[in-house]
């Protein structure tokens, strides 16, 4: 009972009905039982740092590059990790640096939001087919196909679709994320579909009754398979809409103080944060948190002091939280997003004082589901401007992660036009193999 | 046909029109009824019975969503319903070949199937991007004979954004000559040339192993020019790869002449060519290809009815590569004008046209819908920078040029992403998610609360005062007007009182009540579906 296509077709099949007419392949063929194997991680959330976050001012500070490379940012701070320094704007991070390991040493060489999107999101190299995203393969291997049944869809996008590529590339519109539109941080957070200002649950079972009595066409072709099958999704709509699993979305019955250590009461980021933890405890298999606004062309610094603070607040939190209750273990925290800044500051008009685009070398950070915390991989160069040791391509750490899920890398995708293709890219698709990410891998 | 209750002036225009229709239906009638022997000779064969035809009101509606992509207003349906004309269905017919939203809708079916977007995985950027889309629906517009809109794009040569038809060359993501044959054959023939023999493959790359494509001083422009110095080898070799057709024919192409012109001749005077598209519009406009799946074509995949391709292949060649004949003759055929209800015997049937078979409505076709029901706008947005883009607040997403241009809405509907060109792409599988925004979102509930006319509010004369009041309308016509305006038919009897019922007993206010009318019919199949 999700509001998936995929359990719309399961719940066809098992009626005996035909397959959906135009267009209506069957992408959603069973998968063989040694697709997933149990992996030391259920779940994920995916903190994606759209437009591309400077990784000098994150996690890979250059205090001694001078001030045409760190700007304000001088003194790095020490973390709970002797050893390992973070940028000076994310103190509490700092204190939480033993359950996550930092990837200084990220590199693909894209300049492109698009291309570096796709590239890092889905772990594969640019050309020929559109693959689906981690997210859209999760949902595959850990969804309603590997018998996920939760009321809530298996992949949940906080809260506008990604936009630069289609999430869910060949595997088409059962494998894309559910997403929630609304502002999180209101009250209520109006998830589009599943939670509505001003209409009673008695209002709603009043005009349900008024459809059903109106949808006089519907009733003349009854047996239709097409009509049949929107019925029943209907069916799994009212579930959510009258149940209570879209509570799940509503955070003002949370402790005040662990909302306020989240964020302010207006960050959409910070409840964005521990309704992705509730998402989780809910069972679901993937969460993406888009987090806009790393796009600093201009103005870098003057953004860079307010929104650290908030992503500050968000990921510490969500990380200590998860650990007290107990997630930690299952569940993966992946920061990053399509590439890094570039590491020489352009104090030149126009851009007086921006980051540009930079793909060559970048830090994503990762935590829990098995990803050991407290250590780094790869190292950048002296001003951030090269990868220095250890390179690890998005097929690497992407494939690390769907070990730690379980998920065979060999496993097949399904596609529209039946060809042979798999979850992870190999050598043979042209590309350098970094290598999992074994030193953390636990 | 306008101007009925008119001035004598129109009538004589109507009359001289109505001359040249009834010529065009004598031609037209014979190939629609030939369309239907051929059909029922299939049924026959297979012992099903056809469904009754359809009632004038769901040929109304079917007619208007299938060939313009738009619902009929209240006036139109009002106007078309209570027409008595023995043509009427041939006249709207040819009504709507003349509106520009059947260029808008058969450019968005063509722009899918050309992949026209700025970004990602083809990299068109969006001035070529304008230019391509103008490009196609003005060919649409002006109906533009077939085998030169084909001939056009294959064979241009120019600017990306002077000469709009050489972004075919450009909108896909690989440029390597068999990536480009592989393309054209999807497009043009309807087949999938990864299925092929390498030989075969190659071949048929040959032709495409000169094009070069070069850059200018201008901001994103490309020129797509012939490149007689290219040679196209085996890969690992010197061996350059000898032109082969697909039909297995070798070609000399002599020396300094473009093998492009020489590949769409032979593609032209072919027989896939003029299946390929007559198959494509016959699922357009049915829901089902004859050859299933439409780009699935090859040998050991037989059309249904081979016939009825071979006679529409005919009817297009023989009409000069006209679209609109072919369309036309579909329409008019008692095959498409179907009931979708099915009868005791058909209703398994679902590839031998007994009946109209009921899809979803498009992603862009149902938000429009909504759109103009509710006399609201949405919002697009494009995460390219697009300079040269302007999307106006009333723009109607079937007009949206680019691909990369979207809506949370479209992209939960199911609209194709454009990164292959197959008709896969699109997607109009119901989803729970999708049934979920229609029944419950903020998005389509504050669409609803806007049109306060269509809830029965409406400004009324007083007399004696120069301030029209707002007052509410009768409850039977506020129903009548939501109905004509949201299904374009009259309720029946049972579903006024129905409705009446509601606002007097629901509990809820006028306006409430009134909302609540409006929302359930939007949630109905018959809204929903094509039927």
């Amino acid at each position: 009972m999700t509001m998936n296509n995929e359990m719309d077709i399961s719940r066809r099949k098992a009626m005996g009905l035909a397959a959906a007419g135009a267009g209506g392949m069957v992408l959603g063929s069973p998968l063989h039982a040694s697709a997933v194997k149990a992996g030391k991680a259920k779940s994920v959330i995916q903190i994606w740092m759209w437009g591309g976050p400077s990784h000098l001012d994150t996690f890979d500070p250059k205090p001694d590059a001078g001030s045409d490379y760190c700007g304000p940012y001088t003194t790095p701070i020490e973390t709970n990790v002797s050893g390992i320094r973070i940028g000076q704007k994310l103190p509490l991070m700092a204190q939480q640096a033993d359950k996550y390991s930092i990837i200084r040493s990220m590199t693909h060489g894209i300049n492109g939001h698009e291309t570096a999107s796709y590239v890092t999101q889905t772990g594969r190299p640019v050309g020929g087919d559109v693959y689906p995203c981690t997210g859209a393969v999760v949902s595959r291997f850990k969804g309603v196909d590997a018998g996920y049944n939760g009321l809530l869809p298996p992949y949940i996008v906080l809260t506008k679709p990604q936009g630069r590529f289609s999430e869910s590339g060949f595997m088409g519109l059962r494998y894309k994320p559910f997403a929630t539109g609304g502002k999180p941080s209101a009250s209520p957070f109006t998830v589009e579909g599943v939670i509505q200002k001003g209409i009673t649950q008695a209002r709603q079972r009043d005009r349900r009754e008024l459809l059903a009595a109106l949808d006089t066409y519907g009733k003349k072709l009854d047996g239709n398979a097409q009509f049949e099958q929107m019925n029943m999704c209907k069916d799994q709509a009212y579930e959510l809409i009258l149940g209570d699993a879209g509570k799940v979305f509503d955070i003002k019955d949370e402790d005040p103080k662990l909302r306020e250590r989240y964020g302010n009461a207006n960050s959409d980021f910070g409840a964005s944060c521990l309704i992705a933890r509730k998402l989780v405890e809910a069972g679901v298999p993937y969460v993406t948190i888009n987090y806009t606004g790393w796009d600093t062309h201009k103005k870098h610094f003057d953004i860079m002091n307010n929104k650290l603070t908030e992503l500050d607040r968000g990921f510490s939190t969500l990380l200590d939280d998860l650990d007290q209750r107990g997630l930690l273990d299952s569940t993966i925290v992946w920061w990053g997003g399509e590439f890094g800044r570039g590491p020489k500051i352009q104090w030149e008009a126009p851009w007086n004082g921006g980051r540009s685009h930079y793909g060559k070398c970048f830090s994503h950070v990762i935590a829990g589901g098995g990803f050991q915390g407290g250590h780094v991989i790869g190292s950048s160069t002296a001003n951030g401007t090269e990868v220095a040791d250890r390179p690890v391509y998005p097929w690497d750490l992407i494939g690390s992660m769907y070990e730690q899920l379980g998920i065979d890398p060999n496993a097949q995708l399904p596609h529209p036009q039946g060809l042979d293709v798999r979850v992870c890219a190999t050598e043979e698709d042209g590309i350098t193999m970094g290598g999992r990410l074994r030193e953390i891998m636990s | 046909m306008t101007g009925i209750k008119t001035g004598g002036k129109v009538l004589a225009v109507a009359f001289l029109f109505g001359a040249v229709l009834t010529n065009t239906f004598a031609v037209q009638q014979a190939s629609s009824a030939k369309i239907d022997r051929l059909v029922l000779a299939k049924l026959q064969e297979k012992g099903i019975p056809p469904s009754d035809l359809c009632t004038d009101e769901v040929f109304l509606r079917r007619v208007y969503l299938d060939v313009i992509g738009t619902l009929p207003t209240k006036p139109e349906a009002k106007r078309f319903l209570s027409s008595n004309g023995v043509n009427k269905r041939e006249i709207l017919i040819e009504e709507l070949f003349e509106r520009p939203e059947f260029a808008d809708y058969w450019a968005l079916k063509w722009c899918d199937l050309l992949r026209v977007k700025a970004e990602f995985p083809s990299k068109l950027w969006p001035n070529a991007v304008q230019a391509y889309y103008r490009f196609v629906r003005t060919a649409l517009y002006q109906n533009m004979p077939y085998d030169d809109f084909a001939r056009t794009m294959l064979t241009s040569s120019g600017s990306n954004f002077r000469v709009a038809p050489v972004n075919f060359y450009r909108a896909m993501p690989q440029r390597d000559p068999a990536a480009i044959a592989g393309t054209v054959a999807l497009t043009f023939m309807g087949m999938r040339s990864d299925g092929w023999s390498d030989e075969k493959r190659m071949g048929m790359a040959a032709f495409f192993g000169q094009i070069g494509y070069k850059g200018t001083a201008e901001w994103k422009e490309e020129i797509v020019f012939y490149d007689p110095s290219k040679k196209f080898c085996y890969p690992d070799s010197e061996k350059p790869v000898v032109p082969q057709l697909p039909d297995g024919t070798v070609v000399e192409v002599p020396e300094y002449s473009d093998p492009r012109m020489v590949f769409s001749d032979w593609l032209i005077g072919s027989r896939v060519f003029s299946d390929n598209m007559v198959n494509r519009i016959w699922y357009w406009l049915l829901g089902r290809g004859i050859i299933h799946e439409p780009d699935d074509i090859r040998a050991d995949n037989p059309p249904q009815n081979p016939e009825l391709v071979a006679f529409l292949s005919q009817e297009l060649v023989k009409s000069k590569y006209d679209l609109r004949h072919i369309y036309r003759i579909i329409l008019n055929s008692k095959t498409y004008q179907r009931a979708s209800i099915h009868n005791q015997r058909n209703l398994k049937d679902e590839e031998n046209f007994s009946r109209y078979y009921t899809r979803r409505l498009d992603a862009e076709v149902l938000i429009d819908a909504i759109c103009q029901i509710t006399k609201t706008t949405e919002t697009y947005s494009s995460d390219i920078p697009e300079p040269f883009t302007f999307i106006p607040e009333n723009q109607r997403s079937i007009k949206l040029s680019d691909g990369s241009i979207t809506s949370p809405f479209l992209d939960l509907y199911g609209r194709p992403p454009r990164d292959t060109g197959y008709i896969a792409e699109r997607n109009n599988t119901p989803s729970a998610a999708q049934k979920l925004h229609l029944l419950n979102s903020t998005h389509i509930q504050s669409k609803i609360l806007q049109n306060k006319a269509l809830l029965g509010l409406v400004y009324t004369k007083v007399k004696g005062k120069n301030k029209p009041k707002l007052t509410w309308l009768e409850p039977h016509e506020a129903i009548e007007n939501m109905y004509l305006t949201i299904l374009s038919r009259y309720p029946t009897a049972k579903e006024t009182n129905t409705a009446i019922a509601y606002i007097r007993e629901s509990g809820l206010n006028r306006n409430e009540a009134s909302v609540d009318l409006v929302w359930a019919l939007l949630n109905t199949q018959e809204f929903i579906f094509k039927h």
